[in-house]
C-alpha cells in the first residue's frame, strides 16, 4: 500500500513538473508580445536563416510552428487557440477562408515591395485585387519519372501513363483534387468541373489506369523516387525538384494537354495580435535578396521579378520549373467548388482506390 | 471477492464516493462522445437536420468499404491468433516465463509510426529481405504496396495483444487438469482440444476483441504499407474529417463502427457461462 502511495505521488509530481515545462514551451505559441510574431507555413518551406535576419533586422522576434495540410491549417486556425500572425494557405483555401471570414485585409502602404512580384501572379481569380494575399511561392502539378528505370521511355501527355508496359509502376498522390483533376485533364476537360458525368467519366478513366499503379500515398514518395524503388510518381513541381537534386536519372514534365498550376500565398489570419508585425514580415519576405535566397533553398518557383535576376540563370530558365506564359496558358488554378462538390471528387477518389485491384 | 462487494455495498455513506471516478470518466469519456458522434450524424454540411447520411452508407462504396474492412480484420485477427495461441502456450512452459513475455511486450512501447516506417525499408526492393530473397534464388519481389505486406505489418503490431490474455488464462490453467485427462488415457491432441482450448476460450475470445475491433478501422498502415490499395472504414472517416470537412458523414461511419463492434463484443461474450462448462460435462 505504501509504495502505491509513494509511486502515485511520484506519477503525480512528475506529471505537474511536466505540465508546467508544456506550458512554458507553449507560451511561444499563443504569444500576444507586441514584439513578436507567429508563423504558421508549410513543412520543409523557407530558409529558416531568413527568420533569424528577420529577427536581427527588425527586433521582432519569430515563433514559427508547420502545418501539412490546407485544411487541418485553417482548423487550427479556425479554433483560434493560437494567435497565428501569418500563414500561408494555397489559392482554394483563400477563397474558403474568405468565406469563413477568417482573413485580415492588406495594408499596402507597409509593403512597399510588392512592387517587386511579377504582375502575372497578382490580382488572380481567387483574391481579386489581392485584398488578403500576396503570393509567396508558386508551381504546377506534372510526372516525374526516372527514365534509367524505364529503358529510357520518356513522357509527354497524361495519356502515356497508361501505357500497357508500366504494370506496378506509377505512383499517385493521396489526394482527391490531384488525382481526379489528372482523369478529367487527360480528357480535356476542366480539373474545376463540376459536371457530374465529366466526373463519372474521368473515374472509369482512373480505373482502367489500375494495372498500373504501384500505390497511393503521400510525401513518402519522395524518398521512393530518390532511392529508385519507384520510375513514376504524379507529383508538385517542387517535389519533383527535390527528387531531381538527389538523384539525376529523375526528369520532370507538366503534361501538353493541362495540369494544374497553384499558388501558396501569404496571409494574414484574423487570429493575429501584431499586425504591425506581420506586415514587416511579408515586406521583408518580398525583398528581391531574401526571396531569391529562400527560392534556392525551397526549391519551388517564386513570383519575385526582382528575385529572378539575381538567381542561377540554370535554374530561372528552366521551363520545367518556370514555364513560360503560352505553356501556363494551358495550366489551371484551382477555384473552390464548394464543401458539397469537394465531397462529392472524395467520394469519387474513394471508389477508385477501392478498384485498384 | 463476494465478501467485499458485500460489505461495500452495506457501507452506504462510502459508496457515492467510490463511484464517483467511475462514473465521471463514463459519462465524460463515453456517453458523451457517443452521443456527440450520434447528433452530428444527423446533420449535412449545411447543418441541416437530415438522414441522408445514413442513406448515403448503404451506397455501394462504403458497403464495399465495410466488407472489405471485415475481411482484412479477419485475416488479420486469424494470423494473429495463429501465431499467438502457440506463442503463448510454449512462454507458459519456459522456466522464466514472466521474462519471455516481457522481451514479446517490449517493442510495443515503441511509437507506431516508427515501426511502420522501419517496415518501409525492410520490406523495400533494394531492403534486407530482398536482399535475402535475392541471395536465396527467388529473385526481387514487390513486397511494400501488397495485401501480404498489409497483413503481415498489421499482425506484427497486434500479437502482443493477442498474446497477453492468452497468456494469462494458459498460466491460471491448472495444471493438474491435463494430468488427469492424461491419466484418463486422452491424447495430447484430445487434451487440447477437450481441455485446454475451452479453459483459455476466454482468453482468445479477449484478444480477438482487442486485434479484430482496432483492425476494423486502421488507417495510418493502409497507407504507408498498403498505399492504399487496402481501405478501411478508417481511411474513409479519416478523410470525411479532415478532407471533406464532412462531420456528418464522418461521424455516421463512426455510428457503424461502434454497431459493428457492439455486435462483435456480443459474438465473443456470450455463451460464456453456458455453453463451455455444460457443455464440457456432457
Amino acid at each position: 500500500m505504501k509504495g502505491i502511495l509513494r509511486g502515485a505521488v511520484v506519477i503525480i509530481v512528475i506529471s505537474a513538473i511536466l505540465l508546467l515545462i508544456n506550458g512554458k514551451l507553449n507560451e511561444g505559441g499563443g504569444n500576444a508580445n507586441k514584439n513578436s510574431i507567429t508563423i504558421y507555413n508549410w513543412g520543409e518551406y523557407i530558409d529558416t536563416d531568413l527568420l533569424k535576419q528577420f529577427e536581427k533586422e527588425t527586433g521582432i522576434k519569430v515563433t514559427y510552428e508547420t502545418f501539412d495540410s490546407n485544411e487541418g491549417m485553417m482548423g487550427k486556425v479556425e479554433q483560434g487557440g493560437t494567435s497565428y500572425d501569418i500563414t500561408m494557405p494555397s489559392e482554394y483555401m483563400i477563397e474558403m477562408m474568405k468565406e469563413k471570414d477568417l482573413l485580415l485585409p492588406l495594408d499596402y502602404s507597409k509593403i512597399p515591395n510588392i512592387k517587386n512580384i511579377d504582375p502575372y501572379f497578382l490580382d488572380l481569380p481567387f483574391d481579386p485585387g489581392n485584398e488578403y494575399s500576396l503570393p509567396y511561392f508558386w508551381g504546377t502539378v506534372g510526372i516525374a519519372y526516372n527514365s534509367s528505370l524505364l529503358e529510357g521511355q520518356t513522357f509527354e501527355e497524361w495519356d502515356d501513363l497508361w501505357n500497357p508496359t508500366l504494370t506496378q509502376q506509377v505512383i499517385l498522390v493521396d489526394s482527391a483534387r490531384e488525382t481526379i483533376g489528372m482523369g478529367l485533364n487527360s480528357l480535356g476537360y476542366s480539373l474545376n468541373s463540376t459536371n457530374m458525368d465529366e466526373l463519372r467519366e474521368a473515374t472509369d478513366k482512373l480505373k482502367t489506369l489500375s494495372p498500373n499503379i504501384k500505390a497511393v500515398i503521400g510525401d513518402e514518395v519522395t524518398q521512393l523516387m530518390i532511392n529508385g524503388e519507384a520510375a513514376i510518381s504524379l507529383t508538385w513541381s517542387g517535389q519533383a525538384a527535390d527528387m531531381m537534386y538527389e538523384n539525376e536519372d529523375i526528369n520532370y514534365i507538366v503534361p501538353e494537354e493541362g495540369s494544374n498550376l497553384w499558388f501558396d500565398n501569404m496571409v494574414i489570419p484574423r487570429t493575429s495580435k501584431n499586425i504591425e508585425g506581420a506586415h514587416a514580415f511579408i515586406n521583408f519576405m518580398l525583398d528581391a535578396e531574401v526571396a531569391a535566397q529562400n527560392a534556392d533553398y525551397v526549391g519551388y518557383s517564386t513570383p519575385n521579378l526582382a528575385a529572378l535576376d539575381l538567381m542561377d540563370p540554370e535554374v530561372t530558365e528552366d521551363e520545367r520549373f518556370y514555364p513560360d506564359e503560352e505553356t501556363r496558358s494551358h495550366l489551371e488554378v484551382y477555384r473552390n467548388l464548394g464543401l458539397e462538390m469537394l465531397g462529392h471528387y472524395n467520394e469519387l477518389f474513394l471508389e477508385f482506390k477501392m478498384d485498384m485491384k | 471477492m463476494r465478501h467485499m462487494g458485500y460489505r461495500i455495498m452495506n457501507n452506504k455513506p462510502l459508496r457515492p464516493l467510490y463511484t464517483i471516478p467511475y462514473t465521471a470518466w463514463i459519462l465524460l469519456f463515453v456517453i458523451t462522445p457517443i452521443a456527440l458522434i450520434i447528433y452530428y450524424s444527423f446533420f449535412d454540411l449545411a447543418g441541416h437536420f437530415t438522414f441522408d447520411n445514413y442513406k448515403n452508407f448503404f451506397s455501394s462504396v462504403y458497403l464495399k468499404l465495410t466488407i472489405s474492412s471485415f475481411w482484412y480484420a479477419f485475416l488479420i485477427t486469424l494470423f494473429t491468433l495463429l501465431f499467438a495461441y502457440p506463442t503463448a502456450y510454449f512462454l507458459t512452459k519456459t522456466k522464466h516465463k514472466q521474462l519471455w513475455l516481457l522481451l514479446i511486450i517490449i517493442p510495443s512501447w515503441i511509437n507506431l509510426l516508427l515501426k511502420t516506417y522501419a517496415f518501409i525499408g525492410l520490406f523495400g526492393l533494394y531492403g534486407p529481405i530482398n536482399a535475402l530473397l535475392e541471395t536465396v534464388g527467388i529473385g526481387n519481389q514487390q513486397i511494400l504496396f501488397t495485401d501480404f505486406s498489409f497483413v503481415f505489418v498489421s499482425v506484427y503490431i497486434f500479437i502482443p495483444f493477442m498474446i497477453l490474455p492468452i497468456f494469462n488464462s494458459l498460466d491460471k490453467l491448472n495444471p493438474a487438469l491435463i494430468d488427469a485427462s492424461r491419466d484418463l488415457g486422452a491424447n495430447s491432441w484430445t487434451t487440447f482440444r477437450r481441455v485446454i482450448w475451452p479453459l483459455t476460450l476466454n482468453g482468445v475470445k479477449s484478444g480477438i476483441q482487442v486485434v479484430f475491433i482496432p483492425a476494423l478501422s486502421l488507417f495510418m498502415i493502409t497507407r504507408l504499407i498498403a498505399g492504399n490499395k487496402v481501405i478501411t472504414l478508417g481511411t474513409a472517416i479519416e478523410q470525411q474529417f479532415l478532407v471533406t470537412q464532412n462531420w456528418g458523414m464522418g461521424s455516421t461511419i463512426a455510428v457503424f463502427l461502434i454497431l459493428f463492434m457492439f455486435i462483435i463484443m456480443l459474438i465473443t461474450s456470450s455463451s460464456d457461462r453456458g455453453t463451455t462448462i455444460n457443455g464440457k460435462i456432457k
